[in-house]
């Protein structure tokens, strides 16, 4: 069935509108119901229930590749563990990476969070291209299946990393199905991504509300097309990239055999131009919500919203040109190129935090589940941040590099984002999903254990690098005097498994006993507050007037409407709770 | 659609600067041509929005004084549910699975494939209440 979305004239014979007042604009088909049950998951184009499929999947993979990384801190208790064979060892870090980065962080943030919430937030009845929307989930979920069939395939999953690194990664180096599943699991999900980079360029640009300026996007919005445009960047470079070393493995080439007259560094150079970017891409949409979070419970308008949409840019701008220093160590790279590149992303990283805090900065700040994590999100990442300024210089990364301090570096950063930033969002839209709330006392203890664990695993690692302690091993010697601080890690780690106990049972007791939502429980800020939750089909049958980038708060609050929009001249951040009572409700303009 | 437009030409112009100064400095060669090409993808869509932007009528969406009922009309068209995307996916799914346990398969997969996509095409033709 297709559906011609019509917005009614509105010109209507009662006389012109009230600016302010609601305007009908969705007069759908009334049977827009289409199939339900298993038929309607597997053809609804609607991106609300694309968006649920996705982040449901991307969640259950998540919850594979955490056990994996349990039983991987549960063989390194012991310098001589023998939880697992040294070869399955190799395999459950290899899919544990793979699982994560391309199968949960990305398609988390562009498929689940951002397919539902971005068309909500820019007033948009769906994505631009519903049913590419829907093959890319198709292909997401083929390409997740593929890459976990390679536990069931002789010779087992592909174990040289989530890099796969070229002489290693070449047939006579890793024989076996288990590889090649590998390759066409990422070459099926790098499509899936390249898809919705797509149908989200085109759904930013061309579907926005009338009123809904550039400028007047919530942030997670902006970070998303940013996203997006750097997926459309990186992921056909390491389809490239897949696409010859499949070549080499089965049809005869020597691109990255140094036999035949290849270079292995190649492979290194085409993947990590795909690999930092992906990075990025995994961190830019968190960093979005983090900023639609904070504004709503500090209830003020974010503070330097250009500076901050900039700063998104730069980064991903310049992420763009660092790949090599991931690879210092080969030795063929230009260092102080990188070198400089990679220092330049702290600036605007900087600027980001600055106006995080600005944003709290005097707020009325209440401390409900998603600011928890929100706040949570600052304190880690800004570690991982750290931590990746120092790496970013070549001395220190010729010590520290493929230790432990690395895995450290980069575990703060991802689970930052992707975890605590990206359950922020879960707890912060949640609601909108479902029209029911989660629990916060149990949302609070999964937010404690978390934390804690955190600190408790990765800390530790920390030392454990700058003593030596390389990574990818499955056993170490008794005498290094490693064994108590990787005992250490892996009760943190075990806490940070216990945390999610929490989050399940969250789910569940929501599920069993609805605690019903409304439209707006957190007193939003954007359009995607003023709509029903669940959001009905089509998204709208009302828009309020958009003249800031926080609509629902000016209608809801009009005496303290969002002062200064960002249109004119002096523009910046609205001083919204800078409004003194009794003063004139001044529309924007 | 100016702004749109800017945000790709910037992206593109960032990337030749940066693909320049690469090249002068290292003299590698994958790194400059991803570099040049990622310069190209920002560049392209970015003219001819800038291009479009100087020829289409203005859009209710860049006019900050816009109300609501200035979008009224067809917004687009959205295809209500459709088995396409999913038999289209499985068809991937085959071509790909095919590469690793049997090459003889891929016909018939890139056969799903094809004609899932003729599917889809079909019912975008037919258009309306399909």
């Amino acid at each position: 069935m297709t559906t011609l979305v019509e917005r009614p004239d509105l010109t209507s014979p009662d006389g012109p509108r009230r600016p302010d007042e609601p305007v009908e604009v969705d007069q759908h088909h009334p049977h827009h119901e289409g199939p339900t049950g298993l038929l309607k998951w597997l053809t609804s184009t609607d991106h609300k229930v694309i968006g649920l499929s996705y982040m449901i999947t991307s969640l259950v993979l998540f919850f594979i590749a955490g056990v994996m990384a349990l039983i991987i801190r549960g063989q390194l208790m012991d310098p001589h563990g023998t939880l697992v064979s040294f070869q399955t060892y190799n395999e459950l870090f290899t899919m544990h990476g793979s699982l994560m980065l391309y199968l949960f962080a990305g398609p988390f943030a562009f498929g689940g969070l951002a397919n539902y919430v971005v068309p909500l937030q820019i007033g948009a009845p769906d994505m631009a291209f519903p049913r590419l929307n829907a093959l890319s989930y198709w292909l997401y979920l083929s390409g997740s299946i593929t890459m976990l069939l390679g536990f069931f395939v002789a010779g087992g999953a592909a174990d040289f990393g989530w890099v796969a690194y070229a002489p290693l990664s070449e047939a006579v180096n890793s024989p076996g199905a288990g590889a090649d599943l590998w390759i066409v699991a990422l070459a099926l999900t790098g499509f899936s991504a390249i898809f919705t980079g797509v149908n989200l360029v085109a759904t930013i640009f061309y579907l926005r509300a009338p009123g809904m300026t550039m400028f007047r996007m919530p942030i997670f919005t902006w970070n998303m097309l940013v996203t997006a445009i750097l997926i459309l960047i990186a992921f056909p470079v390491l389809f490239a990239a897949l696409l010859l070393l499949f070549c080499d493995r089965h049809f005869g080439t020597h691109i990255f055999t140094v036999q035949g007259g290849g270079v292995p560094v190649l492979w290194q150079n085409l993947f990590w131009f795909f690999g930092h970017p992906e990075v990025y891409i995994l961190a830019l949409p968190f960093f979005g919500v983090v900023t639609d979070v904070i504004p709503v419970f500090s209830r003020k308008p974010v503070f330097g919203y250009r500076g901050m949409v900039f700063a998104t840019m730069t980064i991903a701008a310049l992420s763009t040109g660092v790949w090599a220093h991931h690879m210092f160590t080969t030795g063929v790279v230009l260092l102080p190129f990188f070198s400089a590149m990679s220092y330049a992303i702290a600036v605007p990283t900087g600027i980001k935090f600055f106006n995080w805090i600005g944003t709290m900065w005097r707020g009325q700040i209440t401390f409900r589940t998603p600011m928890l994590f929100s706040v949570g999100f600052m304190l880690v990442f800004l570690f991982g941040g750290v931590t990746g300024v120092l790496l970013a210089s070549p001395p220190v990364d010729f010590m520290v590099h493929d230790t432990y301090f690395v895995v450290a570096h980069f575990h703060q950063v991802l689970v930052a984002t992707t975890v605590f930033a990206g359950f922020a969002g879960f707890y912060f839209w949640y609601p909108k999903m479902f029209g029911r709330m989660l629990r916060e006392g149990l949302g609070k203890l999964h937010f404690w254990f978390l934390f804690i664990g955190f600190w408790v695993t990765y800390m530790p690692q920390y030392v454990l690098g700058l003593w030596g302690m390389p990574r990818r091993v499955a056993s170490y010697p008794a005498t290094a005097g490693w064994t108590t601080l990787n005992v250490v890690s892996s009760i943190g780690a075990f806490i940070i498994g216990f945390s999610f106990l929490f989050f399940l049972i969250n789910v569940f007791v929501s599920w069993r006993k609805p605690v019903p939502a409304g439209s707006n429980p957190w007193d939003g800020h954007g359009l995607e507050w003023f709509t029903s939750s669940p959001p009905p089909h089509h998204n709208y049958t009302h828009l309020p007037p958009v003249r800031s980038e926080r609509p629902t708060w000016d209608y809801n609050h009009p005496e303290h409407r969002t002062l200064v929009t960002h249109e004119g001249p002096g523009s910046g951040s609205g001083p919204g709770e800078g409004a003194p009572a009794g003063a004139e409700p001044v529309g924007a303009r | 659609m100016r702004l749109e437009a800017r945000i790709l030409i910037f992206i593109g112009i960032f990337f030749a600067i940066i693909g320049v100064i690469y090249w002068y400095l290292s003299y590698e060669d994958s790194g400059t041509v991803m570099l040049a090409a990622a310069a190209i993808l920002g560049l392209l869509p970015g003219g001819y929005y800038l291009w479009w932007s100087r020829h289409m009528k203005p859009r209710p969406s860049d006019d900050p004084e816009a109300s609501i009922g200035e979008g009224s009309g067809t917004v687009g068209t959205f295809p209500g549910s459709s088995i396409w995307p999913f038999v289209m996916g499985m068809g991937a799914f085959f071509v790909g699975l095919s590469f690793v346990f049997g090459i003889w398969f891929v016909p018939v997969a890139a056969g799903l494939l094809i004609g899932a996509m003729i599917g889809a095409t079909v019912e975008s033709r037919r258009g309306g209440e399909v």
